[in-house]
């Protein structure tokens, strides 16, 4: 394998693995369901992306690649419908999303108090 | 370098669970359920890397689309209270 293929690889699953780890923070630090549904998407996609991009580098052209291929293609199917299952079901559950500012249902010219804190 | 990935697949499967035991509704412990099993996949994909024998990554697929089906089952059964319910003669939420 030639050290180009090599280092682009290993930065692939590092950044991989940066994606991870931070979408797992989000999961944890995020205030409630929809923002924490926001940072473990990040898992889904960016860090499961990177480590499979990188993995199959790794791997070669092989069966091995079209494995991680396929595994790819799952979790980019399965991850939004997930996460729209559980978005809706939440949304059922009666719990609202935690907004700024809630301007749903609101006329534009009239202005807004939107000085009240948040909770974090 | 596999070790590094593997690491850092570990202290992101810590935190999630950590996210399983605190939630405070169902629905978070729903979505860490279906990020553990997302990481679960993944370390083990590394670990087939890192043992040399990468044919482990079949069992990483059935255990992807086990995954998916629990999670909606699991939201099923919370939305509704029941997994045989026909959806079609329940009025729209």
């Amino acid at each position: 394998m030639t050290l180009a293929v090599e280092i682009a690889s290993w930065a692939l699953i590092l950044l991989g693995s940066f994606f991870t780890v931070v979408g797992a923070f989000g999961l944890v630090r995020m205030p409630e369901v929809f923002t924490r549904m926001h940072a473990a998407s990040v898992t889904d996609t960016l860090g499961v992306g990177f480590l499979i991009l990188g993995m199959s580098l790794q791997a070669g052209l092989s069966l091995v690649t079209a494995k991680l291929l396929f595994l790819l293609a799952l979790f980019f199917f399965t991850g939004p419908a997930v996460t729209h299952a559980l978005a809706q079901a939440c949304l059922h559950g009666g719990i609202k999303p935690l907004l700024a500012e809630d301007r749903r249902g609101r006329s534009r010219s009239r202005p807004v108090n939107t000085t009240k804190k948040v909770r974090r | 370098m596999f070790a590094a990935a593997a690491a850092a697949i570990l202290v992101a499967l810590a935190l999630a669970i950590a996210r399983a035991i605190k939630g405070p509704t169902g629905f978070d412990r729903v979505l860490a359920g279906n990020s553990v099993g997302t990481l679960a996949i993944m370390l083990l994909a590394v670990m087939g890397f890192l043992t040399g024998r990468p044919e482990f990554l079949d069992i990483g697929l059935t255990y992807g689309l086990l995954n998916l089906i629990g999670t909606l089952a699991v939201l099923k059964f919370f939305r509704h209270g029941d997994l045989a319910h026909d959806a079609d003669r329940t009025p729209k939420s």
